[in-house]
């Protein structure tokens, strides 16, 4: 397979034939930031149509149709225009906290993409606590969220900042027990050594039933750390109008938008990295000729397909699921999913040192 | 570092530009607190249940735990047996926190 990895040591080697090292990487830096800025836009808009396309067709609408053939540049102008609205300045807010809280949220999700594995040796930073560093930063979201709500002084934005808080706080047990299920069954907290893992099969059939639990639990924990589908409370717009970003306006409500798809495409990208072997093709052991005829198709075409088919699972389940109550919720996190989150992980620990799988 | 800096940048652009090319109105009820159209009524930083505040505790138990599990999980293959046996040990104690929690009906939403 084509390794990406040839091509940034290469552009590295060209760099220092006519300019010292400090300068290189400077270079470097700010040619990863813009390519990290065009996939992080282009996956967003893609995302924001995605959706409304796919709820169009859950409630037999066209969706999006007008602008551009199939409506396909229906979000860019949705950008335009959320990009000409008025920043109001309210006065009783905390100015500070309410400036920053979008940075911090907005963070917490370019953070994440600096581990994901979008190829081979396609990655920004691969470095040996990767998965580790992914559940830290995704966690700085909550404190994004929480800030909002509080220093909007607004009693809408209070509740549903610390629902929101609750349940993200909640769930990110889950996420981070059943990501530690799979860790436990690689063996390294690593990404590319996660993916290297899967070269042979995919997580989901080597890991028996107990990577079956935890990628269920994941998918659940996952749904609720976006505070999407059945788990929107936090913004449930029949009571709390828009939630924690109610005082938002213009572009500051857009980068809450925004994060939020971006963070679908995160839980999903993880997913498909922890389950679904992140860039690796579809290998079964044994077929030489298709695994051959798979390794033709791009890492970063798998990584990409599988992700979004995974948040097409949990775009549907928005769709599908009536939206819980926040006791509810907790209970289901709290006396159902941990639980079985901790007994999926013994269970995983005695498959691994007794050796019992594929 | 370079996408910390990405994301700061991007949304310091995307400010400027909006704050560029976005229309200015001035008004006293803009900026009040957004009510669904009438006065705020008392103190807009309310009191919350403290229910809240147990489940975060509850989590900070439970995260440091799983933080703990994490550099067993990567040597698992390498301590065996015995890695086993010890992280059991830790193990038992946090399930019973979690049974402690549970009777005492700490994870009840009342």
């Amino acid at each position: 397979m084509f390794d990406f990895s040839q091509f940034t040591t290469w552009l590295h080697q060209t760099l220092l034939g006519f300019m010292p090292e400090w300068l290189a990487v400077t270079a470097e830096c700010v040619l990863i930031g813009f390519a990290l800025l065009l996939g992080y836009s282009v996956l967003a808009l893609f995302y924001i149509l995605y959706e409304r396309k796919i709820c169009a067709y859950f409630q037999c609408r066209l969706g999006p149709v007008r602008v551009g053939p199939w409506g396909l540049l229906q979000s860019v102008a949705d950008m335009f225009k959320i990009l000409i609205k008025e920043l109001i300045s309210l006065k009783h807010v905390d100015q500070f906290l309410f400036a920053l809280a979008p940075y911090l949220v907005i963070l917490a999700s370019m953070l994440s993409f600096a581990v994901l594995p979008w190829g081979n040796g396609m990655q920004i930073i691969d470095f040996n606590i990767g998965i580790f560093f992914l559940i830290a930063v995704s966690s700085i979201g909550v404190l994004g969220i929480l800030l909002a709500g509080w220093s909007s002084a607004n009693k809408f934005t209070l509740i549903g900042a610390l629902r929101s808080g609750a349940q993200m706080v909640s769930y990110e047990l889950s996420i981070g027990l059943s990501v530690l299920t799979m860790v436990c069954f690689a063996g390294t907290m690593e990404v590319g050594g996660i993916v290297e893992a899967q070269s042979d099969l995919w997580f989901i059939v080597k890991g028996h039933i107990p990577a079956i639990i935890a990628f269920i639990i994941y998918l659940i924990a996952g749904t609720a750390e976006t505070n999407r589908g059945p788990f929107d409370l936090p913004e449930a717009e029949s009571e709390l109008t828009a939630g924690y970003h109610t005082e938002y306006s213009g572009i500051h409500f857009g980068f809450y938008y925004l994060a939020e798809y971006l963070n679908l495409f995160i839980v999903s990208g993880v997913a498909a990295l922890l389950f679904f072997g992140g860039w690796m093709p579809l290998h079964i052991p044994g077929w030489d000729a298709f695994n051959g005829a798979m390794d033709w198709i791009p890492g970063i075409v798998w990584f990409l397909v599988k992700a979004i088919a995974i948040s097409f699972i949990i775009i549907w389940f928005k769709w599908t699921f009536p939206r819980l109550r926040i006791d509810q919720i907790l209970k289901l996190e709290w006396k159902y999913l941990l639980p079985i989150n901790l007994v999926n992980l013994v269970l995983m620990a005695l498959i691994v040192v007794y050796g019992i799988h594929l | 570092m370079a996408a910390a800096l990405t994301g700061i940048g991007l949304v310091a652009l995307a400010l400027w530009l909006a704050g560029l090319i976005g229309p200015r109105s001035f008004n006293a009820q803009k900026g009040e607190a957004y009510e669904c159209g009438i006065p705020t009524r008392g103190e807009s930083m309310a009191q919350f249940k403290i229910g809240y505040y147990l489940f975060a505790i509850l989590f900070l138990m439970f995260d440091v735990e799983c933080v703990f599990l994490f550099p067993w999980a990567v040597r698992m293959r390498e301590l065996g047996g015995a890695g086993l046996l010890s992280i059991a040990v830790f193990f038992i104690i946090l399930v019973l926190g979690l049974v402690y929690a549970w009777r005492k009906g700490a994870l009840e939403w009342k």
